[in-house]
């Protein structure tokens, strides 16, 4: 990876890119062509007539554009979405690892554990609206709830399944325990964490989303993305709710990279083919 | 005459070296799996030694406990009864004396094959920085990885994650070398060349090896004893003094001698495999 102007240079350069591209116009092509087939022919023929042109959507964006309420949303869903992930992050990889290395640990954790994981974090809202003082706690709390079980799953398999031979290798090697785990155990959960990661960044914005349209968000922007939609369908405006929905589209695409691109970083010997 | 030199001058070589090489003894041992109530008992009360400084290969078929007997010689397990010994110690659990090469490799992806190398010395903090370096590169291009110091293993054909493996194990300056089929998996010329390589280094090192293989060809080839294993309960059935002089050559399995041998581990082997086969039927 070298700087952005060459990389994005290099990126038309390869097949596969412009094949990406070449897709997204199409997608746009057929959308624009689905939501207009009613008024050219009288005829609705994919189903999609009431879904706003492109066109449109692009002209509400513009409208949003110099609204700073709109960029408070992102400002607003990414701070919870961030707070919640990493907090899952920070209690979910060792806590994960604790019930992978210690049996008495697992014992005691894995059962409650494994009953609550079943919950969908969305089934949670109710009962931390009323249990948390602040509605952005409650919020903060959903989100991560979404990613602390699917990182704890992760990172649980993932050092479960290190093969034993390395393990075994290190001990002849002279490895105390505190050597296994940091050596061994840890490096060989890499994938598994990161793998735990990009799912769990992807439910949390799932679940962010969803607490903020129930919460109501409260001042304006501050209700985050899923205020910003919500209020759009009750302001009637369905290109306003495209908008919404493809910035998430974005944002969660943004969020996911990031975590490649930190995996790619920290797991050289993941990049070989 | 030159090769009579050359045997000599082995010789006084093997005297050096068996120093560093240690005796292997498994005394009594016994090892069942599993509850009481349903156990499976691999080992019962086997004895085996292994003589410092030679290549005892051991044969058996499959589910004998050869990979238990390993486990054990290593100390990744405990037996449930008998000791091993190593030059008349007991062990106590694995220690850099007993290296072992594994079946698959275990060699840690997420290091290089230098990273590999240097791994024990740095973590025990004997040896570090440049010296360490410099050792794990003369012994990388002592098994011929020295253009790939720096590939992770994954990068590495078969055959170099085995040598790469053996350079890993040989840098701890073990007394014993302790290798479960480790030649498994890999294609039939791969498999040729490093036995032969393997070969070169044990008759260069003269370190206690004890080698596991299910390949009668392989074992021949290698072993300076070759311990013929019945089937559960797992007893040694016969000990074979295998004569082929040493340095060795791929000619010699096709003399006279090398198929006497062949014959004999194979009629063991073969009333073995029949019991096997009758059992799991």
């Amino acid at each position: 990876m070298s700087t952005g102007k060459s990389s994005i240079a290099k990126a038309f350069r390869s097949q596969t890119f412009r094949r990406g591209v070449l897709a997204i116009i199409f997608f746009i092509i057929f959308w624009q062509v689905g939501s207009s087939l009613d008024d050219w022919i009288g005829i609705d023929l994919f189903g999609i007539g009431l879904v706003p042109p492109p066109g449109d959507v692009l002209a509400a964006f513009l409208e949003v554009i110099p609204l700073p309420g709109y960029w408070m949303s992102w400002v607003s869903s990414f701070q919870r979405v961030i707070t919640g992930f990493l907090v899952a992050m920070i209690l979910g990889i060792p806590f994960g690892l604790l019930l992978a290395v210690n049996r008495y640990f697992r014992g005691v954790f894995f059962p409650p554990f494994e009953i609550l994981r079943p919950i969908p974090p969305l089934a949670w809202v109710p009962a931390s609206l009323i249990f948390w003082p602040t509605n952005e706690m409650s919020i903060a709390f959903v989100t991560f709830l979404g990613a602390f079980f699917t990182i704890v799953i992760n990172v649980l398999g993932g050092a479960r399944s290190i093969d034993i031979s390395y393990l075994r290798a290190a001990q002849s090697m002279g490895a105390t325990q505190l050597d296994l785990f940091w050596k061994i155990i840890l490096p060989g959960t890499l994938p598994s964490i990161f793998t735990g990661a990009a799912v769990g960044m992807g439910i949390t914005w799932e679940v962010v989303l969803a607490a903020e349209m129930i919460s109501g968000g409260g001042t304006q922007g501050g209700g985050g993305l899923g205020f910003f939609i919500w209020n759009s369908y009750m302001g009637g405006s369905l290109e306003q709710i495209v908008v919404g929905m493809l910035s998430i589209g974005v944002a969660g695409y943004l969020s996911s990279s990031a975590i490649r691109k930190l995996g790619y970083t920290m797991m050289p010997w993941r990049r070989l083919f | 005459m030159a090769t009579v030199a050359k045997q000599s001058q082995l010789q006084s070589d093997i005297d050096i070296k068996t120093a560093s090489s240690a005796q292997v003894n498994l005394i009594g041992i016994s090892k069942a799996y599993g509850e009481a109530w349903m156990s499976d008992q691999v080992l019962k009360d086997i004895t085996i030694d292994f003589p410092a400084g030679e290549l005892t290969v051991i044969v058996g078929p499959s589910g004998c406990g050869k990979s238990t007997i390993v486990n054990l010689m290593a100390g990744f397990e405990q037996p449930d009864s008998g000791a091993v010994h190593v030059d008349q110690k007991p062990i106590q659990g694995p220690a850099q004396d007993r290296m072992v090469v594994f079946q698959e490799t275990a060699l840690m992806p997420w290091q290089t094959t230098l990273e590999n190398v240097t791994f024990g010395p740095k973590m025990r903090g004997e040896k570090s920085g440049q010296a360490l370096k410099d050792e794990a590169v003369e012994l990388l291009k002592k098994v011929g990885l020295g253009e790939f110091i720096h590939k992770y293993p994954l990068q590495l054909s078969g055959g170099m994650q085995r040598r790469a493996e053996l350079a890993r194990a040989l840098i701890n300056e073990p007394r014993v070398m302790i290798m479960d089929e480790p030649f498994r998996g890999l294609d039939a010329m791969s498999r040729s060349l490093m036995q032969e390589f393997f070969l070169q280094l044990f008759e260069e090192t003269r370190k206690t090896n004890i080698f596991v293989t299910s390949e009668i060809d392989e074992a021949i080839f290698l072993a300076d004893n070759l311990i013929v294993l019945s089937n559960k309960p797992t007893i040694v059935q016969e000990v074979i003094k295998i004569e082929l002089p040493r340095p060795r050559d791929y000619k010699m399995l096709t003399t006279e001698e090398a198929f006497g041998y062949r014959r004999r581990a194979m009629e063991l082997l073969h009333d073995e495999a029949m019991k096997g086969f009758a059992v799991t039927k």
